[in-house]
Order: C-alpha cells, then structure tokens, then sequence
C-alpha cells in the first residue's frame, strides 16, 4: 500500500507488456465447437420486435420447447410476462409438415388472445423440413375469409444462419415489406432503434417530442415489456406501436435508422433501406447514439429533420455530460476495458469509452457480420493511443482466454461474462442483453446525451469502489 | 368455475367435487395455446445436467444450448465442467451437408480440453431432421478417447420433457455396471431424481449418513461418472419425484435386482416417512437404525416445529397455488402449506401422469382446480378467481403472479434456497411469509381496491394522467 493510491493525479500503472495482440481466429488450430456462446438465436429477435407492436403476439413455427425457453430468458431479464406461442409441433408434424398447426395456432392466438397482429418466425425444425410460411398463409387467409383475420406477419429466421440480432433486423424489415401500405401520407418520422432497452426507447420518445417530431418507433416494447401494476393480467400488454401508424412508414418524411453494423441500406437489407427504394423515405442511417459524438450525430440529424435547433434542455443536458467527462477523467484515464455483446452495440459502447479515455483493449461479439472491425475502428479513430483488438464470431471461451492474457481495468457488457469478471478480479458494468444478475437492466439508459452521463457515473463509480475495496484503509473521500 | 378459455382443454382442467374425477394428460399442448412447457431436450438436460465431471455437448443450433448454459442451482461439491454450455452450433452447410464431422471435430477438442469423466451429447429437433448418425460418432469417439460418449436422443418434438427424461435414464444406464463394487457396504444406497438445488443432496446425504447408510451415488446433483458406474453394488434406490428418474429405477432393478422405493424430501411428514421408509428396508441388516432415525426426526423436529408457530400465527387462513414441473412434488407442497395454515385452491403440472392426477384429486380439497399443462391465461384466470395470496411456480410463471398482485415462491430447477430436508422447510416457510406478508400489496391495484391510502393505485393508468 502507498499513499499514492489516494492521488488522481497518481500514474496509471503500465499496462502489462505483451507482444502485440494476438489474432483471436484464426487460431493455429480452429475450434469448432462453442463453449458459452456470446449470442442467441435468431427468432429471439424476432420475437421482441413483435412483441413491440400493439396487440402482437409473437409466434414461434416450430415445436414447443423454443418458445418456451426464450420465453423464460426473455422473462428474467425484463421480469414482466412474454408469452410466445407456439404452432407446438410434434413428431408428426416434424415429418409431414407443420402448416395445419401453423393455422390452427393462429386462430387459437387470435380468437383467445384478440391479437392485433401476429408475427410469425420460424425456427430451425420448420426451415429445416422446409414448411412454405407465405404459403401456408396465403392458404389461412382464403380458407377463413369470412372471419376478421388480424395481420401476419413472418420471418425466416433459421439460426443456422445467424444470431439473434439478424432476427432482430430481419422482424424490422418485414414489418417494413409486409405492413407497409402505398399512399398513406403520416407527419411521423421511422424510427428503427435497434435492440435497446425500454428506458432507451422511453428516452428516445422524449427526445423526437422534444424537437417536435411525432414518431413511430418499430419496435416500441418500452411498455409492454416495461408495464405497470394493474389492476388486471392482460391478455395482451398494453402499449407498442399502433399497426395503422407502421402501415403509414410509407409517407413518412424521414427514417432515422440505428446500427453502425447493419447489412447496406438497399431494399433487400434494412426497413430503413426498404422504405427508402420501394417509397422514397430519405433515410439517416447513424450508429446507436451512445456517447458524446454519436448523439451528436443523431442530435444534427434532428435539427435536419425537424428544420429547428436542438432544444435548451438537451442542449443543457449535452453541456452537463462535458461537464462530468472533464470531472470524472482522471479516474477513467488509460484504464483498459474489455467489451462484448452486440455489435451494434458494442460500436457505441467502445466510441464512448474512447472517448471519456478508456482504451478499449478487446471488442469481442458473438455476431458474424463481417463489419464490426471497420466501425470499432472508425469509432475509435483518433482516440486512442492503438486500436482495439476486434473480434467476431467468438465465444466466451475465447473471449476468456484473450482477456486473461490483457489483464483489463474492467468489462463492459451483459451479464454472461460475470464469471470471467469475477475470475480476474475486475468490475463488470453491465449493459445490454441480458441482464439476468442484476435488478433492473431493462431500465438502464444507453442513449443520447443522458445515457451517455449515465453510463460514465456507472463507470467512473466503478473505479472508485474498486479502489475503495482494493486498498487497506478504505478512503472516504476520492 | 369461470368459463374455459380453450375448449380444446375442457378435459384438462378439473375442479374437486365437481363430477367424477377425469383428467386428461401426456397429451401435445394446444397450438397457440402459449403452454408453459419445454422439450424432450429440456427433459433429458435436466436430468444429466448436473453430472458435474461430464461434459454436456449439445448438437444443435446455438439456442438450444444458449438458453440452458448454467441455469439451474444443481451444485458440486467439485469439478464443474456442468456449468458451462457446449454447443456444435450448427450453421447452414451443416444443415445441409450433415454435421457428423463437426460433431465429432467438437467432441474430440472438448475431450482434449477438459479431459471429462464421460460425455453426453444431446440431440436437437434439427439433427432428427437432418439424421446425423449419433450412435456411430460417439461409438467412433469413445474408441478414440477412451471414455464413455453416449448419446442422448433428445429430439424436442418427439414429445414433452417426460419423454426427455426417458432418454436421459436410458443414457445414464448405459454406464451402469461397469464400475467396481467391492467396497461397497450393505447398508448402502443410491439417491435418485435429486438436483443438489442450493445443496439439498448435501442435507438428505447427511441425514443417512447419521442414519448410518452410504450413499454411493448422487443421481445426477453432485453426480460423478465414476460414482453412476458402480451405483448397481448399492442396496437399495431412493427415487424422489416420480417423473424423472423412476425410468432408471425400474431399468436397475430389471437388471441389477436393486429394489426402489418413492419418496419425496419436501415437507415434514414427507422428509420423516422418507428416512423411516430406508430405517424400515434396512431393519433386518441393521436393527438399530429405526430408533437412530426417530432420534434423528426427532432432534430436527425440536428445532423445527417453533420456528414453524411463529410463521403460521401470520399465515393462517391464507391461499396457495401451485403449477410446477412434475406433480409429485404437488403432493409434499400441499402437506407442507397445511403446517402453515394455508389451503391449496390451484394445483396442477406440467407433465403430470394419470396416476398423479388420481393422487392428488385425493389429497385436495373440494373446490381445488386441477390442471394439466396450463398456459398464462387459464393461470391468471384461476389466480384470480381463487383471489390466492401465493402461487408456486417456476420463472415462467413468477410475471403472472406479480402482475396479478400475488405472492410468489419459487419451486422450480433455478431455485437458490434448499427447500428440502427439515431445513428446507422452515426455509420455504420463510420464504412464504416474506413474500404473503410483504406489504406491497397494500399499494397494488388489484389488491388496494377500497383502501382510503390507494386511490392513485385504482384505475388505469390513463385515468390518472
Ligand atoms: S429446437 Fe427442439 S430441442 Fe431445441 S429447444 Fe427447440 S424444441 Fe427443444
Ligand atoms: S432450435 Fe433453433 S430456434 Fe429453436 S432454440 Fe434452438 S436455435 Fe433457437
């Protein structure tokens, strides 16, 4: 113990000398098996973009036990219901084919659910044995044409072919291709989010009323996986986007779409992309606005848009987060942090700890979409003294491994790498999805210029009480 | 009753009193339905998952193996090679062009890497479909490694989690009778369909152990490899929870002749008729035992029954449902909130038997609801019906009570409190009352109705704003 601990202006210690990053993988020889995924699976997604209309039901093709597991971990982390119903299929229908279930199903869900729209993905049993969905509704439809049929809308999401996010991304942009009707005219900006939390979405509705933009958010679960007590169950939560304001995404003046990893925006990519060929919506595609210059970026997209100044109160609120980054640098600065989930994610995060002065040693995600690299990168540019070592397609096998060999000041990131956190002795922050240890993690804020002083009190606070626990005497004042 | 929600299901819903007893089971849940159940997979994954020095591959996409890495409360004493999540994460050409290779490129890198005791692999709904040949990969590997690597055939549409447990007994048989049993005693057994939640195996083990009786093997919480090998030298099996490991049992004493009895460790009268019903098997080999084991009752019960006052002076009167995985474990939750004053008005199960259904018709009171593989609708239906201060239940379930104002216990495999053993009842005791006594329902709606201090609370939120 020295005194120095007690010092902010004490050095840093130097970061452990290796000899130079190591590619994560290729490795020498390749694994191919995973050991604790960083990823989910795709109809995951899915499921809560559904989950983000009003009155939609998600519903899985497939048989019962998908539904029922991502029910139970979408459950612990928003700790509200999700009911995810199923075409519940079984050996027979695995052979000869699950459509008749697959109707079966969505009469059950519409009669005794009252659904207002029905979102189908499929799983891997029925895009292995090849089940035609369109098809099957095409048939739906006609065979009940006499009955007030609610909307459908499906998606193919076999997670063989990617993670959780891609059926996130996937859900969006059928809603866009299925929902959308020609020759609606609407004030409301799109607003494509990306997976953010419920407070994020909250926020982002405060923001787009704050300079006057009636929005519509696709997804928008801030309520119906964020409720309040009520004096009953719903049968459906209440809240997400009405379906007559997503069929109007059409006429709608300007997309603003989020996600610096996001397939390019042409039809067959994004809703964003899709809005913009097939109805001519300009679109503004930004990364998540997490941290100083993204939301800046989103913020100047605003006053475009809006044709009106960023208001007083965010633009205070911007001051503020200037404020605290000068406040709380010293106790950040050339701390090395680890971070991993979601890309998307993941590219807002490393910007924002590159800028409050943490250098971002590993950026690791589960995901395969071949740009995480470029916009780790290109968010760090400038910022830090060596670019971060970024790393797709991996586990938390390999994530451990390359962390071990860092030695970071910290992790960034859900909850999954508590053990390795807890194995290296360092805080883990957590952000994202999921959040199964932790109260709360839906109602973390990321975004704008709020989330971003958020997340810094959380980091700079972090580094405290670690200082705090790590020393002899235990300061009260830091 | 209030009127059925799916028609489909009128023959699995039963209300005491009401007509003879008949209840339908064991059937595939309703389309649409959103029923509270898994797979075969989830049935097989339970059972072996807590075999803490085997390695758990799952062949299959991610998920499968994404959303079961480390979720239950099944803790070793040991190695803990169970708590993590192997997958072959299949991807597209795999679908395509089969994954065998893969499969066995995965196995023999894990084996490397961990050098486990044995190894499971689970099958998914997709390697059904594309029809890999597992019997052949394992066979091939296990000659290669030599360790066991057995595979479960855990397909999850082939039915419900019953038929996953099948498979897992199956499996786990397969490593029967190869151990050396030579120093095994006779007053020895094997504990059957424990998970070691929060520790519970380490309780009933002590209690035999003050019995005087060896168990040989945990089946499967703190479970060993090497311990299942040699299971077949014990005297006798204890089998708790009819559905998951009753399978085993019965294949043991097939071929082994080792005789099983049932038992349950959940509640007073239950936990005491457990180690009676061993004292009593064992009596002619050891003719003590039966008064060692009053003692032992006893002892606990001194301790016990106290606490157990205390608690039930504020629980009285008070309402319970239960929905949990296996309805055996119903039996023991209603003896146990009857100590407390409580009555049961909802019981019912995921994958509850016929036999079951019989059973607990018969300990219920009238007017109970029993229900075989519920969905969120008809559980928030009979909750509010039945107006319970408590619903026992699983993750799945805990939203549906919360929202409805009602209190909650946990009983289900992620469980974090031992809720077995004489212990395990003052801890569910505990547990009951914090949570029937908490006084947040005093400000929920559904709850607050005609108290002057909740009239923000009343009506819907657009109301008030
Ligand atoms: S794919 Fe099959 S095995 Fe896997 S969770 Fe779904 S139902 Fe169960
Ligand atoms: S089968 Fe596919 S969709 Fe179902 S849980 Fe497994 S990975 Fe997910």
């Amino acid at each position: 113990m020295s005194i120095t601990e007690i010092d902010p202006l004490e050095t840093p210690a130097p970061a452990p000398a290796t000899a130079g990053p190591k590619p994560i993988k290729p490795k020498a020889e390749p694994f191919v098996s995973t050991t604790n995924a960083c990823k989910l699976c795709k109809p995951l997604g899915a499921t809560l973009v559904f989950k983000g209309i009003e009155g939609g039901v998600p519903f899985l093709h497939g048989s019962q036990g998908c539904a029922t597991y991502m029910r139970r971990y979408i459950i612990s982390h928003f700790r509200e219901p999700m009911d995810i119903a199923s075409s519940s299929l079984g050996e027979k229908q695995a052979i000869y084919g699950g459509a008749a279930n697959l109707k079966k199903g969505l009469l059950t869900v519409m009669d005794k659910y009252g659904a207002g729209l029905i979102g189908v993905a499929t799983t891997c049993l029925t895009e292995t044995i090849g089940d035609d969905v369109p098809g099957a509704l095409l048939e739906f439809r006609r065979e009940f044409a006499d009955l007030e049929l609610a909307p459908v809308v499906n998606v193919s999401t076999p997670s063989y072919s990617g993670s959780h996010m891609e059926g996130f991304t996937a859900a969006v942009r059928a809603v866009a291709d299925q929902l959308v009707r020609t020759g609606l005219k609407t004030d409301a900006v799109n607003c494509f989010p990306g997976f953010v939390s419920c407070e994020d979405l909250r926020h982002l509705k405060d923001v787009f009323a704050a300079f006057e933009l009636p929005v519509t958010l696709l997804p928008d679960y801030s309520e119906t996986l964020d409720g309040p007590a009520l004096e009953d169950y719903e049968k459906i939560t209440s809240g997400g986007t009405p379906v007559k304001a997503l069929e109007a995404m059409g006429g709608a003046p300007a997309s603003f779409e989020f996600g610096a990893t996001l397939p390019p925006p042409g039809e067959a990519g994004t809703a964003g992309g899709l809005l913009a060929a097939r109805h001519g919506v300009p679109l503004h595609r930004m990364g998540l606005p997490i941290g100083l210059r993204e939301s800046d970026a989103f913020f100047q997209a605003l006053e475009t848009v809006s044709c009106r100044p960023t208001p007083r109160r965010h633009a205070l609120e911007r001051g503020r987060l200037l404020d605290a980054f000068v406040d709380g640098h010293k106790y950040v600065a050339q701390k090395r942090c680890v971070l991993y989930g979601e890309e998307d994610l993941l590219v807002g995060l490393t910007s924002f700890m590159a800028e409050i002065g943490v250098i971002p040693v590993l950026v690791a995600g589960g995901g395969r979409s071949g740009r995480l690299k470029d916009a780790v990168h290109a968010a760090c540019e400038g910022l830090v003294p060596e670019m971060p070592e970024v790393a797709e397609g991996v586990d938390f096998y390999d994530i451990a491994d390359k962390a071990r060999e860092l030695a970071p000041d910290l992790f960034l990131g859900h909850s999954k790498g508590y053990r390795l956190a807890r194995e290296l002795n360092v805080p883990l922050i957590r952000v994202g999805f999921p959040i199964h240890d932790r109260f709360g993690g839906h109602r973390t804020r990321h975004l704008c210029y709020q989330g971003a002083l958020d997340l810094l009190d959380r980091v700079v606070n972090a580094m405290i009480e670690k200082k705090q626990t790590d020393s002899d005497i235990g300061y009260g004042y830091i | 009753m209030s009127e059925l929600i799916f028609e489909e299901r009128a023959d699995q819903i039963h209300v005491k009193g009401e007509g003879p007893f008949k209840l339908a089971c064991n059937r595939e849940s309703l389309a649409g339905a959103v029923s509270q159940r898994a797979c075969v997979f989830c049935g097989s994954r339970v059972v072996l998952y807590p075999i803490a020095d085997a390695l758990h591959l799952v062949h299959g996409p991610i998920g499968c193996a994404a959303y079961t890495w480390d979720i239950r409360g099944a803790l070793s004493s040991g190695p803990e090679l169970h708590r993590l999540s192997f997958s072959t994460d299949l991807q597209e050409t795999d679908v395509i062009f089969g994954g065998e290779k893969k499969l066995e490129a995965a196995l023999l890198e894990l084996i490397d890497r961990h050098a486990p005791k044995a190894a499971f692999v689970y099958s998914t709904c997709i390697v059904g479909i594309i029809g890999d040949d597992l019997q052949a990969v394992c066979k091939k590997v296990s000659a290669a490694k030599g360790i066991p690597v057995i595979p479960v055939q855990s397909e999850g549409f082939k039915g419900n989690k019953r038929e996953g447990y099948l498979a897992a007994c199956k499996a786990m048989f397969t490593l029967m009778g190869t151990g050396d049993t030579s120093d095994i005693g006779p007053l020895s057994l094997n504990i059957l369909g424990d998970f070691n939640l929060a520790g519970e195996i380490w309780i009933i083990r002590d209690y035999f152990r003050r019995m005087g009786i060896e168990t040989v093997a945990n089946i499967t919480g703190d479970g060993r490899v090497g311990d299942i090998a040699r299971a077949h030298g014990a005297a006798l099996n204890v089998v708790q929870c009819s559905g998951s490991t009753m399978d085993l049992a019965k294949m043991m004493k097939e071929k082994f002749g080792i005789p099983f009895v049932k038992v349950s460790y959940f509640g007073i009268e239950d936990m005491a008729e457990a180690l009676y019903t061993v004292a009593r098997f064992f009596k002619d080999k050891d003719p003590n035992m039966l008064e060692r084991t009053q003692e032992l009752v006893r002892e606990e019960l001194a301790v016990l029954y106290p606490r157990l006052q205390e608690l039930r002076r504020d629980l009285e009167g008070k309402k319970a449902a239960i929905y949990v995985g296996g309805a055996f474990k119903a039996f023991s939750l209603i003896k146990a909130f009857r100590h407390l004053g409580m009555s049961v008005v909802i019981a019912g199960s995921q994958t509850g038997t016929e036999e079951d259904y019989e059973e607990l018709a018969q300990i219920c009171d009238p007017g109970t609801i029993i229900v075989d593989d519920a969905n969120p609708l008809e559980l928030s239906a009979f909750l509010k019906e039945k107006d319970v201060d408590i619903f026992v239940g699983g993750v799945k379930e805990r939203p549906i009570a919360y929202k409805l104002g009602v209190g909650f216990c946990d009983h289900n495999h992620e469980r974090k409190e031992a809720l077995e053993g004489f212990v395990g009842m003052v801890n569910f005791a505990l547990e009951v009352h914090r949570t029937v006594m908490s006084p947040v329902w005093r400000f929920v709606p559904r709850r607050a109705g005609n108290r002057p201090d909740a009239s923000l609370a009343c009506g819907s939120v657009e109301e008030r704003s």
